[in-house]
């Protein structure tokens, strides 16, 4: 049975974080009756448990629905819906290389904001048509003509009959739907051509092999066609291929031109499967495979490391398997002196740093030691080569470099006018640089920084927060590299330095930093037999120190007939708490002294 | 056949002490009676399996055995004689506390066979005792001392403790010079250990977390404090003729504690009443813990007993523990025991632990006997901690 190409709608929904996205997709899925509300989840594409806890999309999910429009035809709607943090830009831009068009939804009382701008001109970069849709009406602070006169004049797309919609109570949703029909244009290709589809997204199943994603640009396909990845020239049999219905797969006879769906062929290795590569048939083969994806380079870069040792191959493992639906994850294997054997990985922001450590643990159980992160750095070395700086022990002696820049980026912050004064002192202490400041409201501000990127990546989130008592909001943009005075802050436990503690600071920050690590340090340290001093050193000068005592009174005073069971358990406890440990020279250091430095601005 | 030690917990006391964490509490004459009726129930009960044992020690512990009439002593000492042959040279003690004690308790003890007492001081000083909650003042201990010799009591231990809050080293130096004037033939000094759930952890918690940190604390004395406490204290008593052979037990030549001894040689022994533990042939175990739920079990299901916390020692269990318990006394292990109980050499087993704890000077590796040095003394905990096989 061939489907009717001017039937099909290809779209995703765009939008900054918080305006709706996600609810207005539900609210689809919901009025088409692919789910009745009593089967509806909230949030139906976030199927990740970590997706619904922190209320954030962050894997592309797409969804196939029929919807009968008021002319009286059966449409076929593929959504696909996308992340809205910075973070995931990536996701966004690949869900985009799938659609013909997009809804975007900007929230009637926020009105348009950075990341709605980010997210339409990635849009308009993949020619898309936008549909703007208003969410949000029924807030009380809702000026929906406000924001429609700010979408026409900002983005300068027209916008005087977008839907005015509320996703949470359902209102004008039907009216979302007609402008799908209407508005978003139907694929073209030809169904008959050589099979080419490009590939958006792939999960690994441990049943079916590699699930590959696609969209159909030209050709069929069908179960049992021999198909070839263009990029990496691996060829299978269609096992399988089919569409997505609501957080199931649905297998169909083919998929043809214009088609959203997915294709089983027992791939079983997941290096087989990249993002953005074209797959064809190859008793047809198209001749060129598409264009793909923008390669999205990582920004933060920090180690990994299994608490226990032995689990490295797991964690390989792991990660690979992330891999393969995260593009934008990258690892190469490091060692470290005390930590073992890991990975130095490289993501695109702090939030998928924490993503991917939180699903390496909850997915595959993994225990984590973490190192602090840090950004990639560009050294100009006196013979005129320049090195991108991701490991703080790789960079070279001062004496072969000439200079080195950071990354900068400009910031945005949206804050009410109480805090303004609290978070510019925040972003000054961050060596921030002072842009501007405007009162988009009479209570609300933005206010504009340029800021080095390695002073956000720790724990400016969380300051941001606290210091605005959470009404502030965050949002920045990779700026450029700027020349910087920037040293290797090492630390030195009982004398021997600790790769895995070092870290790059700004020269005039490194006393404080280095004061504060030593502080926190000597509370995580276990007292040993000896005194163990940790020193903060830079370029070999000690600039700060502090001392672990040494232990000298250990005991359990009574031990009797009654006691003997209990002091075996405390023995164990104390054996136990060493394994967890790691060398370092004669002194045990434990898994958490590694992640310490990530805490250091908690007072 | 192999002795055996017995063990009589009698869990009433006048009041709770500020630090006290054991099982223990006030108790009316009803109770008391029957709660001594279900010990005479409990023996009988273990005579018929155990009783072709000879009994080499006895040890009334509480709580404070001192408190329940000596009558019921008495009684049950007679109960003991009835089921099991105790040897003729037993060391049998009874816990006693001042404020408790009288000449006729102590003559009665004696007349049932009772021929040492373990005194709980724990300090001479009257402010001390009065944050502590002790029910007597140093006063009334001499007073017991001295009635506890006229009774012919010729082997008396003095518990003490330091670590106390607000003390130094010339206020525990007070207390030794004046118990040891008196001469007695058993001190036990221990560092107060603060529990959870009694009022001193409430009262001194913070002070606990700085003293564990090493940091400066307010009340309790600090970490080096407590640490000269314990040196001055070993110095002073070896001076007096009181020689260390334990971690926390000093005694003079020949007078120490027998029945201790022998829990940290893993000689088998039975405990009769609340919460009592025992250890019979590898295996250790406890009586319940709730007064209420032993009685019952004790009197209407005739003695059929509720026991808890059984732990089925394992041959290398049994190595941990007699290297773990053997190595807090001063004597350390000896190599050819080792060897004829586990059919090993302590070197197979132990050679690495034994090699690096040596390297660090905690311990002595000597041809027939390992045993701790000074320093090994002072952190124990560490030390013994790598004698658990993984």
């Amino acid at each position: 049975m061939a489907i009717d190409q001017s039937k099909i709608r290809n779209f995703c929904i765009i939008a900054h974080i918080d305006h709706g996205k996600s609810t207005l997709a539900d609210r689809i899925i919901e009025q088409t009756g692919l789910l009745t509300s009593r089967e509806m989840q909230a949030q139906v594409l976030d199927n990740m448990d970590l997706e619904r806890e922190r209320g954030i999309t962050i894997k592309s999910q797409a969804v196939r629905i029929i919807y009968k429009a008021n002319d009286g035809e059966e449409y076929i709607f593929n959504l696909i819906d996308t992340p809205g943090h910075v973070d995931f830009n990536y996701e966004v831009s690949r869900s985009l290389a799938a659609c013909d068009g997009a809804i975007l939804v900007v929230d009637a009382a926020q009105g348009v904001e950075a990341q709605t701008l980010a997210n339409v001109y990635l849009a308009l970069d993949h020619d898309l048509d936008v549909m703007p849709v208003i969410n949000k009406i029924d807030l009380p602070s809702a000026q929906p003509e406000v924001v429609i006169e700010e979408i026409e004049n900002v983005i300068g797309i027209e916008a005087s009959d977008a839907p005015q919609i509320s996703a949470k109570t359902g209102l004008n949703i039907d009216k979302v739907l007609e402008q799908i029909v209407e508005k978003i244009p139907a694929p073209s290709g030809d169904p008959k051509a050589p099979f080419q589809a490009l590939i958006f997204d792939a999960l690994y199943d441990s049943y079916k092999g590699v699930i590959v994603f696609c969209r159909v640009m030209e050709g069929t396909i069908k179960p049992g066609d021999r198909i070839r990845m263009m990029a990496t020239k691996a060829e299978e049999d269609v096992v399988e291929v089919g569409y997505f219905g609501a957080g199931q797969f649905i297998p169909c006879e083919e998929l043809s031109a214009g088609m959203v769906g997915y294709i089983t062929a027992s791939i079983k290795n997941v290096r087989d499967t990249q993002i953005g590569d074209t797959v064809t048939n190859v008793a047809n083969p198209c001749k060129e495979p598409l264009p793909g994806y923008k390669k999205v380079n990582p920004m933060v870069y920090c180690g990994l490391y299994p608490a226990d040792s032995a689990k490295y191959p797991d964690l390989r493992d792991a990660l690979e398997k992330l891999q393969i639906n995260d593009a934008s994850l990258h690892y190469e294997p490091e060692t470290s002196l005390a930590l073992g054997f890991g990975f130095r990985c490289g993501f695109l922001g702090l939030l998928h740093l924490e993503i991917i450590q939180e699903r390496l643990e909850r997915e595959f159980n993994l225990d984590l030691v973490t190192t602090a992160p840090g950004v990639i750095y560009k050294v100009h070395k006196t013979n005129g080569e320049v090195i991108d700086l991701t490991n703080p022990s790789n960079l070279p002696d001062p004496s072969e470099i000439e200079y080195m820049e950071e990354p900068m980026v400009s910031a945005e912050i949206m804050v009410t006018s109480e805090y303004v004064g609290a978070i510019m002192k925040l972003c000054q202490e961050r060596r921030g640089i002072y842009l501007s400041m405007e009162y988009i409201e009479e209570t609300r501000a933005l206010i504009k920084y340029d800021l080095p990127l390695n002073e956000i990546i720790y724990d400016f989130f969380d300051a941001l927060k606290s210091r605005s008592r959470g009404y502030a909001s965050f949002d920045y943009e990779l700026k450029g590299y700027e020349r910087s005075e920037l040293v290797k802050l090492d630390i030195l436990i009982n004398k021997e330095m600790v790769d895995a503690l070092s870290f790059i600071v700004f020269k005039d920050s490194a006393y404080e930093r280095g004061r504060r690590m030593c502080e926190r340090l000597k509370g995580e340290i276990p007292r040993h037999l000896f005194e163990i001093p940790i020193q903060a050193a830079v370029g070999g000068k000690v600039i700060a120190r502090e001392t672990v005592k040494a232990m000298r009174k250990d005991v359990l005073a009574k031990c009797y007939g009654g006691d003997i069971s209990r002091k075996r358990k405390l023995l164990e406890k104390q054996k136990e708490g060493k394994k967890r440990m790691r060398q370092v020279g004669n002194v045990e250091i434990p898994q958490e002294a590694f992640m310490s430095v990530l805490k250091l601005d908690e007072d | 056949m192999k002795e055996l030690e017995l063990y009589i917990h009698i869990p009433f006391c006048v009041k709770k002490c500020n630090y006290c964490d054991f099982l223990s509490a006030p108790a009316d004459e009803k109770s008391q009676s029957a709660y001594m009726e279900c010990l005479k129930k409990e023996i009988a009960l273990h005579g018929k399996r155990l009783g072709v044992r000879s009994i080499s020690t006895i040890f009334f512990g509480g709580g404070t055995p001192s408190m329940v009439k000596a009558e019921y002593i008495q009684e049950f000492m007679q109960e003991i004689r009835r089921h099991f042959s105790v040897k003729k040279d037993a060391e049998i003690t009874i816990e006693c506390n001042p404020g408790t004690l009288t000449k006729e308790k102590l003559e009665i003890y004696k007349s049932c066979g009772i021929n040492r007492l373990s005194i709980g001081l724990q300090s001479a000083d009257d402010e001390e005792l009065k944050v502590l909650g002790r029910i007597h003042t140093y006063s009334q201990f001499v007073e017991n001392f001295k009635q506890a010799r006229a009774c012919g009591f010729e082997n008396i231990n003095i518990d003490l403790m330091h670590g106390l809050p607000g003390q130094t080293v010339e206020k525990f130096q007070k207390t030794l010079e004046q118990i040891v004037a008196l001469n007695p033939e058993h001190i036990s000094a221990y560092s107060l250990i603060i529990e959870e759930g009694t009022p001193f952890f409430d009262w001194y918690e913070d002070d606990l977390c700085r003293q564990e940190e090493g940091k400066a604390t307010k009340v309790l004395p600090d970490e080096e404090t407590v640490y000269r406490i314990c040196k001055f204290s070993q110095k002073y008593l070896e001076k007096h003729g009181y020689k260390r052979y334990e971690i926390s037990n000093f005694a003079k030549e020949g007078m120490e504690c027998q029945h201790n001894i022998g829990y940290w040689q893993r000689t088998e022994y039975l405990g009769i009443g609340l919460g009592a533990s025992s250890l019979l042939e590898n295996v250790r175990y406890r009586n319940v813990s709730d007064l209420q739920t032993y009685l019952e079990n004790n009197l209407q299901k005739g003695a059929a007993l509720g026991v808890e916390d059984i732990e089925v020692l394992t041959c290398s269990a049994c190595m941990e523990e007699y290297m773990f318990l053997g190595l807090r006394m001063v004597s350390g292990v000896s190599k050819s025991i080792f060897q004829q109980e586990f059919c090993t050499t302590m070197e197979s087993v132990y050679g690495d632990v034994l090699e690096k704890l040596e390297k660090e000077k905690l311990l002595v590796n000597g041809l027939k006997s390992v045993y701790l040095t000074d320093k090994g003394m002072d952190v124990s905990n560490y030390v013994l901690a790598q004698f658990l096989i993984e």
